[in-house]
């Protein structure tokens, strides 16, 4: 919402502030101003001068000289402009002035444009003839200024007079942030209202009179609400006469200032009454309207419409029409139609001033793909007591204007009105919602402030009665929010929260999360974050198979592109993706972390809320393989309190990872997670021209295990006996299933068994591979002796042997 | 036997003044001292000595021994310090060549953000709770005074799913959760991720994060909810952080407003930064809305409370100077390893 500040002063006469105080002010009361611009920025001495005499450039064919009586003396000026002549009134910059832009009209600059005094082709020209551009507006909001040239005053401009002040351009802009309860002040009298109070200075309402002639409006046209549901209130009045002309400068002063281009008189007060009442108005030719019948019903599905821009509209019952006998004229509340719209030829004009349901017309003008300013504004829902006392408006306008003559009375077709609300007025809760002090009287002088009238019932309790156009106010919630933003944010004292306790704390899961991120970074992952969802094309990619239940994915109704359409069912792609950035950066041995859900509907289309998994993702290229990101998990594992060894099991079945380098990861028998080399046409499908690495883990498989309970466990105070062994196995047998063997035989004594040697070559036979252990027994309570060792030991080789596996001499 | 201890002496310590180097003041020592050595010679020949004389003579081998020990000991701690020295010196490093660091990993900024905010609220008595990312309209809406037309509700904004499904778009749904639980006082914390539905470009996201604040208890009032705030201004920005409470709107609070800080890069005096104004916009909040309490079965006769929300995202981007949000869901490593 744009309003020039002078058009606000002409309902609160007494206000009177700078540019800064009224900004900061009106902002910390509730209606804040986004920014603010003087019109006059960088104009400086410029008077209204008339030319007396012309004369041809001696040098040159497209410069003239003109003498110009400035009012205290007369200059000469050389210009190039082709449209003025002797007589002509025009905007003067003196020597050391300065203009607001080029005469190009294209972006000002900062800082202006400084005009001196100085010589054109050898002549002496000693200031500048403004067009509106260099004056820093346009045409569109000026329209009578010529297309190429110098503005001309009317002839009754005052010569010497201030140029800046007689444009109306001593004035500024501000730009308002209106919150969506505040329907009121997306017009200029709720704002001015809202500066009355902020002010604390009288407001004046616009005095609407119409006088009207003797005829009857109900002679001219009648009027039927079919749906009163989407259309509590329709008024119309008539005027006759119309004379299209153009509007007062003051108005075309003031729309321009609210950023509407003015068009002529009758356009201009539709517009100027919206943006002064808040109020939507339209103009029917009423010598279009069939059988001078309007009718407000809904459309029929599959209809098309012609609205005033000339586009054809697909309409459906949903959107709600305005029709004359015959046919539909308008859509209401958004646009009207080319079969009734206004030409210079009107003579009778048939004003609607109308409330409609705002939720049906935001939703039909989403349909119709067709916003306007109108339903812009209706569709925050109006107050109908606006809509008559806008429409007397537009009728006074008329009057006022010269532009026409008024018909008697209003066809008002109207659901009987809501009695003004009322809320009970209790000064303690509002102090005690605020946690203030504030006087009765105090808070009685901000209700008269804002019109909120307070009456006294039989009983003795206090209410407030709340105006109309005061949609928002509802309860006493309210009420403590006009008391404190009137007596100001600012003031209300800061304190904290006492009486009942609570502890701070964090969930395990969430002290879980953290634990992960350390260990993480501190094996030198980083922490990314991807998105939720994701393209329904990541399952080819990840050569997921068409049946797996991976593809059951939560699907958006209305996404951002295919690319975002689904919500994620696992955590790869975006990992994969992030490494890609990675490597195609030529980011050398990258190591990324992500913390993120993946979403596991229970049925499609969702009939609960789904399995949301936090994945703990691991991905890496460059330094590092698969042991490597092995040992992280391990890392963090023993980070959580999960201390027992866990397993690996290498048929995964992700299709994925590498099939011959891959494996679950499970704890006591349970998989938590997987990890692998990612597969080489995986690699591709993500244009990763390196081996990459990856682990995941299932966090709500995994916290189950996880604790941050600790038990010391006394340190050795016995000598540990070692053994090394070294076998020749078979390529088959993995070493952990060795391992399992070792702990399971080992009993009691084996305090840990840690491969030192692997070797698969020439000297070891074809199908084998040289494994080589290091074994460690230990016991608590005594020095073992070796016939304690030799026992387990033999169990172990005993076990060995039952494997297929031979001792190396 | 006097005048050959006397030699012996003087021999001896001729010989450790002669020595330059550890192994032969050691030699000297087997020879003087050893079991085999001179001295222990002499000691054997007592048996020719008078018996009256012995202690006598005992007494003087003793005295040579120590002397000649003391003087052995001195020169050896002599010889290692210079042995020491010369070590040192042979040793000594260029500290300017490269350190060798084990990379650790970075955090993401959003992250460091949010764990800075948990840890002033957790400090506070808040308890730090989740909620389900895909939500119901009742969560998302209905139970947070949004009524069914609201303009907020529009699929502009929203992602939906089908039917009663969404991906929420505020963490405001957890305060339902937490109120539902009909367990009081509250005062809770709920970070999170939301989506709306807004193209990716340098300052909006579909997916980002909020935090959400929220305190019932009885007596609970507007001037707690600014001291709270401008506490974890303080906390978050420094300690010298101003803040400015404006009237705003929202549906589920009243009254509302939104908190600007003190611009923490000029303090307040107006920069590019904070667009000249000298404050920056950082969260709303608002005394929690009597409908939203009365929904959750809370009474807003006897119970009050207060709720603030802020984006994470725009706190690190803030915080951080970060210029781009697309930034943050590149996961480029060269920008992580910044924070």
């Amino acid at each position: 919402m744009n309003t020039s500040l002078s058009w606000i002063k002409a309902y609160v006469p007494e206000l009177s502030c700078s540019d800064r105080e009224y900004a900061d002010a009106m902002t910390l009361s509730g209606t804040k101003v986004e920014t603010y611009e003087r019109l006059d920025k960088n104009l400086e001495n410029i008077v209204i001068g008339q030319i007396e005499k012309i004369e041809k450039h001696p040098d040159a064919d497209k410069l003239i000289v003109c003498q110009v009586n400035t009012g205290k003396e007369t200059i000469q000026i050389v210009t190039g402009a082709p449209n003025v002549k002797e007589g002509d009134k025009v905007p003067v910059v003196l020597d050391g002035g300065k203009v607001a832009g080029g005469h190009d009209g294209g972006p000002l600059p900062e800082n202006g444009i400084a005009i001196k005094a100085g010589k054109l082709r050898g002549v002496p020209s000693n200031g500048m003839m403004c067009s509106i551009e260099e004056l820093g507006s346009s045409r569109e909001l000026y329209p009578e200024a010529p297309e190429e040239g110098i503005y001309i005053f009317p002839e009754d401009a005052v010569v010497g007079a201030d140029a800046v002040e007689a444009l109306g351009l001593r004035d500024t802009v501000f730009e308002y942030e209106i919150t969506s309860n505040r329907v009121d002040c997306y017009s200029v009298l709720g704002i001015a209202r809202e500066a009355a109070a902020t002010f604390g200075k009288p407001f004046v309402a616009p005095k609407v009179e119409v006088k009207a002639n003797s005829e009857k409006v109900e002679d001219y046209i009648s009027v039927e609400v079919e749906d009163k549901e989407l259309c509590p209130r329709y008024c119309a009045r008539v005027c006759t006469n119309i004379k299209i002309a153009p509007s007062p400068k003051w108005m075309q002063r003031r729309l321009a200032s609210a950023g509407i281009r003015p068009i002529n008189n009758l356009v201009d007060i539709t517009n100027y009454v919206m943006e002064e009442y808040g109020q939507p108005m339209h103009a029917f030719d009423l010598d279009t309207v069939a059988g001078h019948k309007i009718i407000v019903r809904r459309a029929k599905d599959g209809e098309v419409f012609q609205t005033l821009d000339g586009q054809m509209r697909n309409l459906d019952s949903d959107m709600l029409m305005i029709c004359d006998a015959e046919k539909e004229i308008g859509i209401a509340g958004i646009m009207g139609g080319e079969n009734s719209k206004i030409t210079d030829d009107v003579k009778t004009v048939l004003f609607e001033a109308a409330t409609f349901n705002g939720a049906n017309i935001r939703k039909s003008a989403k349909r119709l793909g067709l916003r306007t300013d109108a339903s812009g504004i209706f569709e925050k829902g109006l107050d109908p007591r606006n809509a008559q006392a806008a429409i007397d408006r537009a009728c006074q306008l008329i009057q006022e204007l010269g532009c026409g003559e008024v018909v008697e009375g209003t066809v008002d077709v109207c659901v009987p009105l809501e009695e003004l609300r009322k809320v009970t007025f209790d000064d303690k809760r509002i102090n005690a919602l605020l946690g203030t002090d504030i006087s009765v009287k105090e808070m009685e002088e901000i209700f008269a402030r804002l019109e909120l009238r307070l009456e006294t019932e039989s009983d003795g309790m206090k209410t407030l009665i709340i105006p109309s156009f005061r949609q928002d106010i509802e309860g006493i919630a309210d009420i403590a929010e006009e008391v404190a933003r009137f007596y100001g944010y600012d003031k209300i004292p800061m304190t904290l929260p006492g009486s009942g306790s609570t502890t701070g704390k964090l969930p395990f899961s969430l002290r879980i999360e953290q634990k992960a991120r350390d260990i993480a970074e501190y094996c030198g992952f980083s922490q990314g974050m991807c998105y939720s969802f994701e393209s329904p094309k990541v399952f080819d990619k990840l050569l997921i198979g068409e049946d797996d239940i991976l593809r059951k994915a939560i699907t958006i109704a209305n996404p951002l592109g295919e690319d975002f359409s689904i919500m994620r069912t696992i955590s790869l792609n975006g990992m994969l993706t992030s490494l890609s950035t990675n490597y195609n950066r030529r980011n050398k041995d990258v190591r990324l972390y992500e913390l993120g859900n993946i979403y596991l509907p229970k049925e499609l289309p969702l009939t609960e809320l789904p399995d949301e998994r936090m994945q703990f993702t691991l991905g890496m290229y460059g330094e590092g393989d698969f042991f490597v990101m092995k040992g992280v998990v391990e890392e963090f594992f023993d980070g959580i309190g999960m201390k027992k060894k866990p397993s690996y099991d290498p048929n995964a079945g992700k299709s994925f990872l590498h099939p011959g380098r891959q494996a679950n990861i499970c704890y006591e028998g349970k998989v938590v997670g997987y990890l692998g080399e990612v597969h080489p046409e995986v690699c591709d499908h993500y244009a990763l021209k390196t081996k990459a690495y990856i682990a995941v883990l299932d966090m709500p498989e995994v916290i189950p295990f996880a604790t941050f309970d600790r038990k010391y466990v006394s340190l050795a105070k016995y000598p540990a006996v070692s053994r090394d062994i070294s076998m020749v196995v078979p390529k088959n047998i993995m070493v952990g299933e060795i391992e399992t063997m070792i702990v399971q035989r080992g009993g009691k004594i084996l305090e840990d068994c840690r491969l030192f040697d692997i070797y698969e070559g020439s000297q070891i036979k074809e199908g084998y591979k040289s494994v080589a252990y290091s074994i460690t027994f230990r016991a608590k309570d005594r020095t073992l002796e070796d016939s304690d060792v030799n026992s387990v030991m033999k169990k172990i080789l005993n076990g060995l042997e039952s494997m297929g596996i031979e001792l190396r001499s | 036997m006097k005048e050959k201890l006397e030699q012996l002496k003087a021999e001896a310590l001729r010989q450790i003044e002669s020595s330059d180097a550890l192994e032969k003041l050691n030699e000297v020592r087997i020879s003087f001292l050893g079991k085999k050595g001179e001295l222990t010679s002499v000691l054997k020949g007592m048996k020719d000595v008078a018996p009256e004389d012995r202690p006598k003579v005992g007494q003087l081998v003793n005295e040579t021994r120590e002397q000649i020990e003391k003087v052995l000991e001195d020169a050896i701690a002599k010889m290692e310090k210079i042995a020491r020295e010369a070590q040192m010196k042979a040793e000594v490093i260029d500290v300017t060549l490269p350190a060798k660091k084990s990379e650790a990993g970075h955090r993401h900024p959003n992250t460091i953000a949010m764990e800075e905010v948990e840890r002033i609220f957790v400090g506070m008595g808040y308890e730090v709770v989740e909620g389900p990312e895909i939500e119901t309209d009742y969560y998302n809406f209905a139970a947070l005074n949004i009524p069914a037309d609201h303009p907020a509700k529009d699929e502009q904004d929203t992602f939906y799913i089908s039917g009663d499904f969404l991906l929420r778009t505020q963490t405001s749904g957890a305060q339902v959760h937490e109120m539902e639980k009909g367990k009081l006082p509250i005062r809770m914390l709920a970070p999170g991720r939301v989506f709306r539905s807004d193209e990716v470009d340098a300052t909006h996201s579909p997916s980002f994060h909020q935090i959400e604040g929220l305190v019932i208890d009885k007596n609970i009032t507007f001037a707690d909810l600014k001291g709270t705030l401008a506490e974890f201004a303080k906390e978050l920005f420094g300690e010298d952080t101003k803040v400015k409470f404006r009237p705003h709107h929202f549906n589920f609070t009243e009254p509302s407003a939104e908190m600007d800080v003190s611009c923490f890069k000029c303090g307040g005096s107006g920069c590019r930064f904070c667009k000249g104004s000298g404050w920056i916009e950082i969260l709303g909040c608002g005394m929690v809305h009597p409908n939203v309490l009365r929904m959750s079965k809370i009474d807003p006769e006897e119970y009050s409370g207060f709720a603030f929300g802020m984006g994470l995202e725009r706190i690190a981007l803030l915080k951080y100077e970060i210029d781009d949000m697309r930034l943050l869901y590149e996961n480029d490593i060269r920008f992580l390893k910044q924070f």
